[in-house]
């Protein structure tokens, strides 16, 4: 039973498609790459050739190579355009290729890293008698034209072939390793931490060598609590408490105390202390909207609203920055597939039917200069994260839709990604409920060495070494295994063959079993959870966050039926413990005892530290206008600023069709290119009833007014819903926070304000939270100096409509019709777009207030609004957010391909708004832009009667947007063409 | 006799409830399966009278897109799925389904159904979900209706059609094989399209295919792949721009489904299975 190494190169054969020489050029994989190479700015540009490259491991009688011979032909090449080679170990020092290449460069997977491939490899082996094969891998090289100096290997290697987290490169002759692991030995001893007489240093140190991130007073009511039960904690122990008591998973900063300093413009300070601001605020809000349709908030993976007398629809939102941060591809793709997962996870399981995607990078173009010591360049990093995210939501067969993408100089070290699931759900499989007895069963996939320490790292800042001393906490992902798991997971719902579900995400089975067993109980057998590979310790195998598990609570009698459910669907499905009714959480590896812990003490224990925060309110400034042309050229300005520009490239890219639901697309209009506000689907074939969802956030705002930007992304997520039609009285919302180093206390209090803003929000507009989740301490530290994100309050919005048919989209209908514009202008520029890029050069505004919102004004206009586009009176309609009124205009104009004509005196103002630019590019809040046939003008008047609503123009048959001033001159015209080609400039860009 | 249809899937398919839905809509009884079935020896494939490999990832395209499941079904159930293709009953394979249907050579079913074509990476080197429009080029299939102009999205990565050699081509054409392609854009969008000759570059041929070929037919033209998807256009609303049309925006249809251009391609087929 000798094990050979068995190597197959794949090489593209030439002249599919016409052109030679460079073979890069026939291959879009090619192609790309060479516009990397491109982007290093070389002067001589290397010729690249791409080859494909598979190991196999295994003993050579079980290697035929007659059979070898058709897995090469029908497995890993596609005989009509490649040729394939098989060897053993070992790559030819030249190539079939040819003899032009001076470099050769090998990529491969580090050892332990997830390889998506090996699975589906064996299996197709399997299928051709080939049963033998311990392990394959695939890797891929590179051939390079000219001689490369070694600075440009370095550079080659980090910046564009590999990403050192995941991959590494062997350049040239040097050997070629696979990465399959050797075997090792696991730790089967136990094994205890000395912390009963530990001083704090001692402690410190403790937390800090084992990356517990547990702070002093955490650490020393660990220290008592052992002490009074007269024994050392085991490795496990202290690592399960690091894990449930992290930032991540129980979100102590939004749940403890905060002794609170407000200090108005003026100096008058108010002090308080707040006892959980999520309760005080978010939560606060949702008991006192009091709908009938909530079924589930804040108390399971996903909050649950009523969809109709059957179902039920959730919605989570969670943030990955960290790991996309470090590792964008596989960063996010967990991101999406970990919220996933929530969905999955929710009651007794929802079907995903749609993801939702928000992101926030540094600026595309940042000079290489300027990107902070040890990060990723932005434009690598949205690159890497739209792809994650288009990779694992279209394997799903998931629709991605529903999105934006914010740019902004602060979020260079630590980008943001946001992803959504929305889940249907029976309504009566909400519950969940684990009874001592029940069996504990780990479904999917297995466990490795992946993701450990997740939850605790991302609790704290990034920092230049981050990708160093994390890169364990790093995951990839495996779309298929989790498909495989919801395929079995919805039918083990529908026959009720489990009574308890939840996902392994941050801190692994660890948290699972420990928030599952809270109230009960429960004792695993460490040794029976399957393993990726042998060496894993017994405290790696509690904490790993290798993705694509689910943990269940079966009652015994049904764990029969599951077992041949799962190895009909070919899923792994384990039994590893029970839940039991002793209050505790009892593991064991190999026989040995290794956890005894207290679940009180596990989940009450915490030490609840009062933390200082203050907010200063900043005093008023005046608006001070950019220096700009003309209206015109500002508006062009706009429409290219990357936060407003067409994310087509992106939106192109996810596949936001699939389940054959979707009946309003991101984008709209008869070439299909508009920016539609809200999305719509209809869940279930047999019915017209429809989801709308949208979101909403300002990240811009916040340094002037945290709780304006609160109210203000609360206001847009609302209108974006309801622009498209959806029922504000049927509109559910969700709050995700990325803020900064909440132990500065202004950081802390900026957050305090906009819990706030979002408490005030939602009562105004009596729409509850559904569902939440904070990231804190989104900061990067390198070279001494810390960059921190802006704070960034992402609200996404899901509503309800009766009847889809009678949704509405953004793109102008026809010439001919009548323009209203509806709410008030206030001269509201503080934080506003045309501030930031409407200036000519350099040129900048500042000053001035950020938008508020005027109730109950505002939640008249969104239930005026609904009833107007339900009545069918509406043709067109768009809310009015970045850029105000001009860029809403542009924006429905070149969509519907039909020009308008708006008159600014007409528009309803606020007292002493006197400025053209303030009425063309202010924020002001719940504001909307509807098209409406003459016929139908006098029922909109009445609709909107009493409310701040005029005509201000029409439709026109010229492809022209004009817009005259308040004295009646015209300030804007513009060309469709011209507006559309400025708008889609980023896409350009980003399509390279 | 009702048709009976089989939906089969596997690890990673996940377009097959809205084929589902599409066969029951044209008014077959249609069930889902997974191959596993089929491999056991559980369920056998006479028991159907038209097989639809629905699109999605099968195996995660690792190793290439449909790759693993053409194998598995080439080293497993080869005799079979040639027996009933063989028998005239229908096979349409979708996006992943082409993929697969390509790769075991049952389309074009040429050489012995060896693999003569391929369906590569798409020009642009990205995966696209846009809507195209086909303009059916053949009348040799019991799916299809020479002349007719269709429109759905495409959604996929490898799209992009190449032939093993020029010659076989020619043979293509001259059995009517080419099913459909990629065609320009009309005067209108919706109900008032019109037909538009040539290959109308990109985005209009979205992924680079030779001669914009976007589906193919085997000779005898009862097997049928195609890269769009009929089954996302099974009703008005499924349409991105039905609210522009005038009857779209009208309260008054009882019911806008099965007035969707890809639910023909399911009516038809129905109707021929109901005589085999």
């Amino acid at each position: 039973m000798n094990p050979i190494i068995l190597s197959i190169e794949v090489f593209p054969k030439n002249g599919l498609a016409k052109g030679e020489p460079s073979p890069a050029a026939d291959h879009p994989r090619g192609r790309s790459l060479e516009r990397e190479l491109g982007s290093l700015r070389w002067r001589n540009v290397p010729r690249v050739l791409v080859t494909d490259l598979y190991f196999l491991k295994g003993p050579e009688e079980a290697l035929p190579p007659d059979r070898l011979e058709s897995a090469v032909k029908y497995l890993f090449s596609d005989p009509v355009t490649q040729s394939a080679r098989l060897d053993r170990m070992g790559i030819q020092k030249t190539a079939a290729a040819g003899k032009s290449w001076t470099h050769r460069a090998t990529v491969l997977k580090r050892p332990g890293v997830m390889d998506p491939v090996e699975a589906s490899a064996v299996k197709g082996l399997a299928d051709l008698g080939i049963e033998g094969v311990s392990a394959c891998t695939a890797a891929r090289y590179y051939l390079f034209g000219p001689l490369l100096s070694p600075a440009q290997k370095e550079a080659l290697s980090t910046k564009v072939l590999a990403n050192p987290v995941i991959e590494e490169v062997v350049w040239d002759d040097e050997p070629v390793q696979p990465p399959f692991l050797s075997a090792a030995e696991s730790q089967v001893e136990r094994s205890e931490v000395p912390l009963r007489v530990a001083g704090d240093e001692k402690l410190l140190e403790i937390s800090s060598r084992g990356q517990l991130s547990l702070n002093l007073e955490e650490m020393r009511a660990i220290q008592g609590h052992f002490r009074s039960l007269g024994r050392e904690p085991t490795d496990v122990e202290l690592e399960t408490i690091a894990q449930t008591w992290s930032e991540h998973c129980c979100h102590k900063t939004f749940t403890g105390l905060i002794d609170y300093v407000k200090v108005s413009a003026d100096g008058a300070e108010t002090r308080e202390r707040i006892d959980n601001l999520l309760r005080q605020t978010i939560k606060r809000a949702t008991e006192a909207v009091r709908t009938t349709w909530c079924l589930s908030v804040f108390e399971d993976n996903a909050g649950v609203v009523a969809f109709d007398e059957a179902w039920g629809i959730s919605f989570k939102v969670e943030t990955h920055n960290h790991p996309s941060a470090i590792e964008p591809y596989g960063g996010a793709g967990t991101g999406i597939g970990g919220v996933i997962r929530d969905t999955l996870g929710t009651g007794l399981g929802a079907k995903p039917i749609v993801n939702t995607d928000v992101f926030c990078f540094g600026p595309p173009e940042l000079p290489w200069e300027e990107v902070p010591p040890g990060a990723l360049h932005p434009l690598r990093v949205l690159r890497g994260v739209v792809a994650g995210v288009r990779d694992y939501g279209n394997r799903m067969g998931i629709p991605t839709a529903s999105g934006a993408i914010y740019f902004n100089e602060r979020y260079a070290g630590n980008p943001l990604v946001y992803c959504g699931s929305v889940g249907l759900i029976p309504r009566d499989a909400v519950r969940k409920e684990v009874r001592p007895g029940d069996r504990i069963y780990v479904v999917g996939g297995r466990t490795g060495r992946d993701g450990i320490h997740g939850a605790t790292f991302s609790s704290v800042e990034l920092t230049e070494e981050s990708e160093a001393i994390s890169s364990g906490a790093v995951q990839i992902g495996n779309a298929i295994t989790e498909k495989k798991v919801l395929d079995v997971l919805l039918q083990a719902r529908d026959r009720r063959l489990f009574r308890a579900v939840t996902d392994c995400g941050a801190g692994g089975l660890s948290s699972a079993v420990g928030e599952m067993g809270q109230k009960t109980g429960a004792r695993v057998q460490l040794e029976k959870v399957p393993l990726k590979y042998q060496g894993l310790s017994y405290t790696e195998i509690w904490i790993s966050e290798a993705q694509e598990r689910m943990v269940l609570a079966v009652p015994r009698e049904k764990a029969a039926e599951l077992e041949a459910l799962a190895r009909a669907e070919d899923v792994e499905c384990t039994d590893i413990g029970e839940f039991t009714s002793t209050g505790r959480l009892e593991l064991s590896y190999r026989g040995a005892p290794v956890s005894d812990l207290d679940m009180n003490f596990l989940h009450q224990g915490i030490p609840r530290l009062p933390r200082p925060a203050v907010y200063r309110e900043p005093a008023p400034r005046p608006e001070a206008y950019p220096r700009v042309a003309s209206c015109g050229e500002a508006l062009h300005r706009l429409l290219a600023a990357p936060n407003i520009a067409s994310k087509e490239w992106v939106i192109r890219q996810y596949d936001h069709e699939v389940q054959g639901g979707s009946i309003l697309k991101s984008l709209v209009g008869p070439r299909r290119d508009g920016p539609g506000d809200a999305v719509a689907f209809t869940p279930l074939y047999r019915s017209d009833r429809a989801i709308v969802i949208g979101c909403g956030m300002n990240p811009s705002y916040g340094d002037l007014d945290p709780y304006r930007m609160a109210l203000s992304a609360v206001d847009e997520a609302l209108r974006n819903v309801a622009a498209a039609g959806g029922d504000p009285a049927r509109t559910a919302i969700l709050d995700n926070f990325s803020w900064g180093n909440t132990r500065r206390p202004e950081v802390l209090g900026a957050l305090v304000e906009a819990a706030r803003g979002c408490h005030d929000g939602a009562v105004g507009f009596g729409t509850p939270f559904i569902s939440g989740k904070d990231s804190l301490n989104n900061e990067y530290k390198a070279g001494g100096q810390s960059l921190s994100i802006p704070g960034s309050l992402l609200i996404s919005s899901l509503a309800i409509v009766e009847d889809g048919r009678r949704l509405v989209s953004m793109d102008l209908k026809e010439p001919g019709n009548t323009l209203f514009l509806v709410g008030e202008t206030l001269e509201e520029l503080g934080g506003s777009h045309y501030f930031r890029f409407g200036g000519d050069g350099a040129s900048r505004g500042g000053g001035g207030r950020v938008p508020g919102v005027v109730f109950p004004r505002a939640r008249r206009i969104l239930v005026a609004l609904h009833r107007a586009i339900r009545d069918g009176l509406i043709l067109s309609a768009h809310d009015l957010s970045e850029g105000g009124l001009a860029v809403a205009a542009a924006e429905m104009a070149f969509s519907g391909v039909c020009g308008c004509e708006i008159h600014l005196a007409h528009a309803p103002a606020a007292p002493g708004v006197k400025r053209d630019e303030a009425l063309l590019f202010s924020e002001s809040n719940t504001r909307f832009l509807l098209e409406v046939e003459s016929a139908s003008v006098t029922a909109v008047e009445k609709v909107f009667k009493g409310l701040p609503a005029a005509v201000v123009g029409t439709t026109s048959d010229a492809p022209v947007l004009r817009i005259f001033g308040m004295s009646g001159a015209k300030v804007v015209e513009e060309g469709l063409d011209g507006l559309r080609n400025s708008w889609k400039s980023l896409s350009r860009f980003l399509a390279g | 006799m009702p048709v009976r249809v089989l939906v089969l899937r596997t690890a990673g398919t996940n377009c097959d409830l809205e084929t589902l839905n599409a066969f029951q809509l044209a008014g077959a009884e249609a069930e889902r399966l997974h191959a596993g079935a089929l491999l056991s020896r559980a369920r056998r494939l006479d028991e159907f009278h038209i097989l639809a490999f629905p699109g999605g990832f099968s195996y995660g395209d690792d190793l290439g897109a449909g790759t693993v499941l053409a194998n598995q079904l080439r080293a497993r159930l080869r005799e079979d799925l040639l027996r009933f293709i063989e028998s005239g009953r229908l096979v349409i394979g979708i996006c992943n389904g082409f993929q697969i249907l390509v790769r075991l050579g049952v389309l074009p079913g040429l050489e012995g159904n060896d693999q003569t074509v391929s369906l590569v990476e798409n020009a642009s080197g990205l995966f696209e979900d846009r809507w195209v429009r086909l303009r059916v080029e053949t009348s040799k299939s019991p799916f299809l209706e020479r002349g007719e102009v269709l429109e759905m999205p495409v959604a996929h990565k490898e799209g992009r059609l190449v032939v093993r050699d020029r010659s076989l081509l020619e043979i293509l054409r001259r059995n009517g094989q080419i099913a459909c392609r990629y065609a320009g854009e009309g005067p209108e969008d919706g109900p008032e399209k019109g037909t538009v000759e040539g290959d109308p570059g990109y985005p209009a041929n979205p992924n680079g295919s030779l001669e914009a070929i976007a589906g193919l037919i085997n000779p005898a033209g009862n097997v049928f792949g195609l890269m769009p998807h009929p089954e996302r256009h099974l009703r008005r609303l499924h349409h991105p721009n039905w609210t522009r049309w005038a009857d779209g925006r009208a309260r008054l249809l009882e019911s806008d489904w099965r007035l969707g251009d890809g639910y023909r391609i399911f009516e038809r087929a129905v109707k021929h299975a109901k005589n085999l």
